[in-house]
């Protein structure tokens, strides 16, 4: 019992950051119909930057929001001026600048910090968290669950509730119409990059104490958040959220307790998830089919 | 060109004479070659060859069939361990085990390709991308490994050259997988340019047309990706066969990337690009990595942006618009116009794919 609850726990920690890339995934996927594969290199690279501030000093809190500060800045700045001379190429020119974007920030935080694997700070103190009775889990995993939880409801009251979030919405959904009454919405998908960024490099600063730091740590974190946004539908944010948690805890839960997927496996279990959505559900769980007009 | 209008000649010779002629000096210089290098340099161009065969696999499917596929590696990875595994249980003689892993990938890429292809382009990139991280670490798993080695790998027998021939063997290791290469292109050729091709083609540029037009676009497109799996691991096997050793951490995901790169440099659906990226792949790293470890990838990542900015199909692409420009000037303006911009619409590949 004790082991299935920190299993658990652990799962929904990180399921929460596979769930906050997700939805920094499908932020992009909507207003642009892309899956960028760029977005777990980006937030690795934040949290590199977060890594030096906290190196040189700073209070852990303070370089957490500088760092968040900075990522939307990149995000924003990265959609201006690399994405948008190619905005209305071929998906496949598009998917080639992702991947230059990858190789780019992959290959520069090697450059620049090494590949040497670096332990990475936790905000929360290193002692048990006591749940109910005699079970606790880490201060970390509970930590970690929190943060992620307080980023995704200020997304969803940002998006429900503000004009701005509004008008990323419209000219999400329809850009021609949003075009017309004002909106503009070259700047809106270049917002929403800049978002996509943020939320990324807490999912990335959240995921370092556990994973540590170096340059291809996010390969798997972006490969199961992938799996969690097509498991919740890709085109549905709050479905790629719920479809983050789920894989964080089957992933942990079948680490566990399924003997021959163990830790070797995770990668296949990842890869597995992504083939059986795609065959038997392409549209996840709670998105809607995409219907085409001829 | 129009029935009835004499083919523009130049020096005497049409055109297609000279593609012949070209054609054939290319295959003499290759046949050539490595008495003329260093056995290491020879060593390098086979290495060309067999990153041009994958390449081309990946053309095939990605460049001329506009399925995006991000996990060549993976068909590269098991092509490489079919051919060292039959070599190392079951004692199969190297020159066997290319169309056996091409069999092998043939049918693997085919079961993945076909859920996958149903559904639109990116869908398949993320599949893809999906199976080029997983696959080392399916290689090192430990239940597999009397058979894989796990993280120790396999050795592979150096094949010495057949017949007596006065070769060594980096030389026949060259030609080996020339005959191959060259067997594979023309193949690559004839496929693309009768009534498969055109389905193919048509796949990429309007899939909803292609499907109105009778194009069976499910099965075409898992059978394409097959097809180009199957590139890709008889190019896999060879590179056992040369490099004599295969081990789960030589085929990361960075080779599904360079495959990527190769193609995208040397050109997207063009059949020489695929030679043209081979030659990028495997030498312009070495330059690189003089640099400093990480630079390889900057430059990658900064030369695959740069081409989709300025030269978006690749080598291939300028040199057809530079020959294209000169039979202009040799031919004269009003008999050139033609020839020079049918071969200029060649190359308008692409467009707003689905």
């Amino acid at each position: 019992m004790d082991l299935f609850v920190q299993q658990l726990v652990g799962g929904l920690a990180t399921g929460g950051i596979y769930a906050s890339l997700a939805l920094a995934l499908v932020m992009i996927h909507r207003a642009t119909e892309l899956i960028n594969f760029a977005q777990g290199e980006m937030a690795m690279f934040s949290t590199y930057i977060a890594w030096t501030l906290i190196s040189a000093g700073m209070p852990y809190w303070a370089a957490f929001f500088i760092t968040v500060t900075v990522s939307f800045a990149g995000g924003v700045v990265i959609e201006r001026v690399v994405i948008r001379p190619v905005e209305k190429a071929s998906i496949l020119t598009i998917i080639v600048v992702f991947i230059g974007l990858l190789l780019i920030f992959n290959s520069l935080a090697g450059w620049i910090w090494t590949y040497t694997i670096k332990p990475f700070e936790s905000p929360f103190p290193d002692r048990p968290f006591h749940l109910f009775a005699d079970i606790s889990v880490r201060m970390h995993d509970a930590g970690a669950i929190l943060v992620t939880l307080a980023v995704l409801t200020l997304v969803y009251l940002f998006f429900r509730f503000t004009p701005l979030g509004l008008a990323m919405r419209g000219a999400a959904l329809n850009p021609e119409s949003s075009r017309l009454v004002g909106i503009r919405v070259g700047w809106m998908l270049a917002l929403g990059w800049g978002l996509a960024a943020a939320i990324g490099a807490v999912a990335g600063m959240m995921v370092a104490p556990i994973t540590f730091l170096d340059p291809n740590m996010m390969a798997f974190v972006l490969l199961y958040a992938f799996a969690g946004a097509l498991l919740g539908g890709i085109n549905s944010p709050g479905g790629a959220v719920v479809g983050g948690f789920m894989v964080g805890v089957l992933e942990n839960l079948a680490g566990t307790y399924v003997p021959f997927i163990g830790n070797e496996l995770k990668l296949t279990l990842a890869l597995l998830l992504i083939i059986a959505v795609v065959i038997f559900r392409p549209s996840g769980l709670f998105g809607k089919p995409v219907v085409v007009r001829v | 060109m129009a029935p009835g209008t004499v083919a523009p000649r130049i020096g005497g010779l049409t055109l297609s004479a000279w593609r012949k002629i070209g054609l054939a000096a290319l295959l003499g210089g290759a046949i050539l070659l490595p008495f003329l290098v260093s056995d290491y340099r020879t060593f390098q161009f086979t290495l060309v060859l067999i990153w041009a065969i994958g390449i081309l696999g990946l053309n095939l499917v990605t460049g001329f069939s506009g399925q995006i596929s991000l996990g060549h590696g993976a068909f590269y990875a098991i092509g490489a361990y079919t051919a060292a595994i039959l070599t190392d249980q079951w004692q199969v003689p190297y020159y066997l085990t290319p169309p056996v892993a091409g069999v092998v990938c043939l049918v693997v890429g085919f079961l993945f390709g076909y859920p996958a292809g149903r559904l639109a382009g990116h869908y398949l990139a993320l599949a893809t991308f999906a199976l080029a991280v997983a696959v080392p670490q399916i290689l090192k798993y430990d239940p597999l490994e009397p058979w894989t080695g796990g993280v120790q790998g396999i050795f592979v027998v150096r094949p010495d050259p057949p017949f007596g021939l006065p070769i060594n063997t980096d030389q026949w290791l060259y030609f080996f997988s020339l005959a191959i290469a060259v067997i594979l292109f023309v193949a690559a050729w004839n496929l693309l340019r009768g009534r498969s091709g055109r389905a193919i083609r048509a796949i990429r540029d309007q899939q909803i047309a292609a499907k109105a037009m009778g194009v069976d676009t499910t099965l075409y497109k898992s059978l394409i990706f097959g097809v180009s799996a199957l590139y890709t691991g008889i190019a896999g096997s060879l590179s056992a066969i040369v490099i004599q050793f295969v081990a789960p951490d030589s085929f990361t995901f960075l080779d599904s990337i360079r495959f990527f790169i190769g193609m995208v440099v040397g050109g997207l659906g063009s059949i020489a690009g695929a030679l043209y990226g081979g030659i990028f792949i495997v030498f312009i790293p070495n330059v690189a990595e003089e640099i400093s470890k990480a630079a390889p990838g900057v430059i990658y990542g900064v030369i695959l942006i740069g081409f989709m900015y300025l030269l978006p199909l690749g080598v291939a692409g300028f040199v057809r618009t530079g020959l294209a420009r000169l039979m202009r000037r040799l031919i004269g303006p009003a008999a050139g116009r033609d020839k020079a911009s049918e071969l200029e619409r060649k190359q308008v590949v692409g467009g707003p794919a689905s």
